[in-house]
């Protein structure tokens, strides 16, 4: 039979012709692995791919799985534990590094069928916005290949882009997620905190990060958010879903009320991220929706709260890498030699700054400055959230400020890539979701439209999603690679 | 005698860290077993090794012991407590931080009894749970210790042990009362089923915060740390060594270093671990992998009834049955002697003699055969038969000794069958005393007549001869009567 064209392939439609016996999943694994044969060199967005693992799991499906999603391939964030299988967090501290068990959602993903086509690249310990900060070297936006794909889990955003899976799961800490999926295109998820499992997830920031899916479309982004969330005896924090989620229809927004944060958009928005935020905002009220202006006064200390917050849990979270027991060690005449030769050694640059910030956040006589300060604003930014959403059904923001910025731009500037998340982070120190879904093109890149909502709205967001995805009704394939198998 | 420091003007300050392995069956934030013993690094997972994407989950029976402790100890249970990180790096600390608690601890204030002659009171700061560190072994050094050891090999099987850590305020004013204090706490925590307390094995460690100041004075001098006391003697050892070094140093002009200091009890001296200018920043902060712990007041209550009798009122009940002190402290202690003994008595209706023969007899026999009270052939049951043929005149102390050793020997004979068959039923009438008495004293006339001549005390030789001559039968008492009647008649 003729290759199987996987460019664009919802895996919605991957299960469909799974199920109609179109194919079998070896074979669409095998046109995965062909495509990532052929793109991968260049977009460097996978860290580790087995083929012949991924062909066995794939027959094995041919042989037992024959319902839902079995047989549909996925790509996970090598931040996710894979029993067996290289897991680096895109560090050298973890390098080969093979985990005693699969995370919750990889487990998850095995249980539904799923066949993983592989590990894909990340910031280093998912810290950072561009996946630059990868030890293994950057990706590339398969949008264009001199601009990043967003981070931190830009590895997992190209693989889709790219068509070198048909969807993935990532990480968000503070916009993880969100950004990539903007930056490449795709339909992202950040899911209410404690209803996706985080055993097996390399910490980062316990108290901000939740495993989400990345897609192509807000059904798949539904039929994956199926798969992973819900409670686990492994994660103390993990309480599940409320309620099941619902596969969305595209219909009208009547009668919803949309809350638009103005003031937060008054500066540091490129004019073409503004000009299709406006665009979707048109396009609300066309499909029924009411905007009501909404206050988020403390959003805008949400950046400060989140730089002590995050890299205070990450400094405790990252002394674990010690060279005692597993990853690197750099032998020193005595053990402190040891920690601080393997640590110089097995940490990039960007860890090295969120550990020193951490530490420093909570040293003694600093503590209540600035982690405890901090906390304070956190919780101011939740009463934010709540009082508004007291009045809406959801609120709107770009995803980013700007679309995809070439690579190396901000490297130099950590200020400047910490707040490309401005506009996400935010959402994490709430513990809410937000849904990011395409928002057209600026000047040829794709822009993201952030749909937030109060805790364990993820059907009503989707349902959102699914309309605007509709009315806009983006192209997520890049025109460099539409036509067909290349 | 008083205490050098005492008779030069200075009195001891003391207060205790203790920590307590909670003996759950599994460890306080993973489902590996919390046993102690067995091959290094085999009761291990992710969780203890600290691999990444390893998360914690709160083992529920422990968080359930933690507090029947608190309540045991008379500490006030918060409705809301939560775990903290405790940051230090070291290879017996796989996470580099340590699972413990700060600023909301399982069990707040308390104040604990230490009842009896020259008793106290000692007020409890917190008590708190976290997870045990790994075992260190330093090779080559010598007896394990780090100074001259080549390299050092990890145990982790004991990392994640749920621990509680009681901490009380320097309430304490002797080596002598820490020891005591410890003791009784020890024996609360052991009777509630919370642990075994066994300080060999490490199951229970105790730290001592040390000072001196002049008598009379409110203000407390600076204080310094002793690890390492695993054993209640040397605890009270190293108290008082420190106590000695302390005088030493004030006496010769000087001043106290605020130090953590280890005692090397075969030495008997201490040495310097760490100064005040090494201490740890330990950059505590809410541990975001767990959820906080919520009690109930129902829960409490609930917990509260459940509790046996604590050491402290089982001594009190005890002296108020006329036990004395001495004694009501040793059953205070020991839950097994004193659960057995309630056994005893509650058949014999004799508290007393109950005890006279737990605490002599029984207590000798466990001690010979190292048994523990559950374990002997002489269950409650076989006692208090025993204890009933004396108390009823039955047999005298002399036979009822002999049938003690039977009932240990052969775990199926029964007190009275012993009596019968051995032939040991008391000779009491005083016919048949009167015979055994007119042959003895035919026997020694020389004795009569010292007797007679005012050498009361011959009466001894009399009686012990009577005695041999019932073949140990005889009630003694009556013996004696009815000879000094014929004698002085």
């Amino acid at each position: 039979m003729a290759a199987i064209d996987v460019i664009g392939l919802t895996a919605e439609r991957a299960a469909a012709m799974l199920r109609a016996g179109e194919c079998s999943s070896e074979e669409l694994a095998g046109a995965y692995l062909e495509r990532i044969e052929a793109f991968d060199p260049a977009l460097h967005a996978y860290l580790h791919v087995d083929p012949e693992l991924t062909l066995a799991a794939a027959r094995t499906q041919d042989q037992s799985g024959n319902v839902g999603l079995a047989g549909v391939p996925i790509a996970y964030k090598d931040l996710l534990s894979t029993k067996g299988v290289p897991t680096t967090a895109g560090s050298k501290i973890l390098e080969g590094f093979i985990p005693l068990e699969d995370a919750d959602v990889v487990a998850r993903g095995n249980a539904a069928g799923l066949v993983s086509l592989g590990k894909t690249n990340l910031d280093e310990f998912a810290m950072g916005s561009s996946t630059e900060h990868s030890a293994y070297g950057p990706t590339r936006n398969p949008w264009d290949q001199t601009r990043v794909p967003g981070g931190s889990s830009g590895g997992s955003a190209a693989v889709v882009a790219a068509g070198l899976a048909p969807w993935s799961l990532g990480t968000d800490t503070g916009g993880s997620i969100r950004q990539p999926a903007a930056f490449c295109g795709l339909v992202g998820l950040m899911p209410t905190y404690g209803t996706v499992s985080r055993f097996g997830v390399v910490a980062f920031a316990c108290s901000l990060e939740q495993v989400g899916p990345m897609t192509l479309t807000v059904r798949d982004c539904a039929l994956l958010q199926q798969v992973i969330a819900g409670g686990s005896e492994r994660d103390a924090t993990c309480v599940g879903l409320r309620e099941p989620i619902v596969l969305p229809e595209p219909g009208r927004l009547d009668g919803v009320r949309f809350g638009v944060p103005w003031a937060e958009l008054e500066d540091g928005v490129d004019p073409g991220i503004r000009e299709r935020f406006d665009a979707s905002l048109k396009l609300a009220t066309e499909l029924g929706a009411e905007l009501v202006d909404v206050e988020l006064p403390y959003a805008r200390h949400g950046l400060a709260a989140y730089y002590v917050i995050a890299p205070a849990e990450a400094s405790a979270n990252l002394s674990r890498f010690d060279g005692v027991r597993y990853g690197l060690r750099v032998d020193g005449p005595d053990l402190r030699s040891m920690y601080e030769a393997t640590r110089s050694a097995g940490f990039g640059p960007e860890v090295k700054r969120r550990i020193m910030i951490g530490t420093y956040a909570l040293s003694a006589g600093y503590h209540d400055a600035y982690y405890v300060q901090a906390q304070r604003v956190r919780t101011l930014i939740r009463r934010d959230f709540d009082a508004a959403f007291l009045g809406v059904d959801a609120i709107l923001l770009p995803t980013a400020p700007t679309t995809a910025f070439p690579m190396g731009a901000r490297m130099d500037d950590p200020l400047a890539m910490y707040a490309n998340d401005i506009f996400t982070l935010p959402v994490n120190l709430a513990g809410i979701p937000a849904l990011s879904i395409p928002n057209g093109l600026v000047e040829g890149l794709p822009s993201g439209l952030q749909i937030i909502g109060a805790a364990h709205t993820e059907n009503t967001l989707l349902r959102f999603g699914a309309a605007f995805e509709q009315a806009i009704g983006f192209d997520p394939v890049p025109p460099t690679l539409r036509g067909g198998a290349a | 005698m008083s205490a050098p420091w005492q008779k030069n003007g200075y009195e001891a300050v003391i207060g205790l860290e203790i920590h307590v392995q909670l003996a759950t069956n599994s460890k306080l934030f993973c489902s590996c077993a919390n046993q102690f013993g067995d091959e290094p690094n085999t009761n291990v997972c992710m969780v203890c090794l600290a691999h990444p994407g390893a998360m914690p989950v709160a083992n529920a029976e422990a968080i359930r012991q933690a507090t029947r402790v608190g309540v045991a100890l008379g500490c006030r249970i918060p409705e809301t407590s939560e775990f903290s990180r405790k940051q230090y790096f070291y290879p017996d600390s796989p996470k580099a931080y340590q699972i413990s608690q700060y600023d909301q601890p399982m069990c707040a204030e308390g104040l604990f009894r230490v009842p009896g002659e020259g008793g106290f009171d000692v007020r409890l700061t917190r008590a708190h749970l976290e997870e045990d560190a790994a075992k260190m072994i330093h090779a080559g050094g010598e007896g394990g210790r780090i100074s001259g050891s080549a390299g050092s090999i990890v145990d982790f099987n004991r990392v994640g042990t749920p621990l509680l850590e009681i901490v009380s305020e320097p309430d304490i004013r002797s080596p002598e009362d820490a020891r005591r204090f410890l003791t009784l706490l020890r024996a609360t925590v052991v009777a509630i089923g919370a642990s075994d307390c066994d300080m060999e094995k490490g199951s229970l460690r105790a730290d001592a915060n040390v000072s001196i100041r002049p008598i009379g004075s409110t203000e407390y001098g600076t204080k310094t740390e002793l690890k390492n006391m695993n054993s209640f003697r040397f605890l009270e050892r190293g108290i008082e060594a420190e106590l000695e070094r302390q005088l030493e140093v004030v006496l010769g002009g000087g001043s106290i270093e605020q130090e953590t200091l280890h005692f090397d009890p075969v030495a008997g001296t201490l040495s310097s671990l760490r100064s005040k200018e090494q201490a740890h920043d330990y950059r505590y902060f809410p541990e975001p992998d767990l959820l906080p712990v919520h009690q109930t007041e129902a829960g409490l209550v609930e917990l509260g009834s459940d509790l046996p009798e604590l050491p402290a009122a089982r001594f009190d009940r005890l002296v108020a049955a006329g036990l004395t002190e001495p004694t009501a402290l040793a059953l205070a202690v020991d839950a097994d002697l004193a659960r057995y003994l309630d056994a005893v008595a509650t058949d014999t209706g004799d508290l007393k003699t109950s005890a006279n023969w737990t605490m002599g007899e029984f207590s000798a026999h466990l001690n010979g055969a190292g048994l523990s009270a559950n374990q002997s052939p002489v269950t409650p049951e076989r006692l208090a038969a025993l204890i009933a043929l004396v108390v009823d005149g039955t047999i005298n102390q002399t036979a009822a000794k002999e049938v003690f050793g039977v009932l240990v020997e052969d775990p199926q004979a029964t007190a009275a069958g012993v009596v019968v068959d051995r032939n040991l039923a008391q000779v009491g009438g005083d016919d048949a005393l009167g015979e055994i008495i007119d042959a003895v004293l035919a026997a020694h006339p020389e004795e009569v007549e010292a007797f007679k001549g005012g050498r009361e005390q011959v009466i001894g030789f009399l009686v012990g001869q009577c005695m041999k001559q019932s073949g140990g039968r005889a009630d003694a008492k009556a013996l004696q009567g009815l000879l000094r009647a014929r004698l002085n008649g």
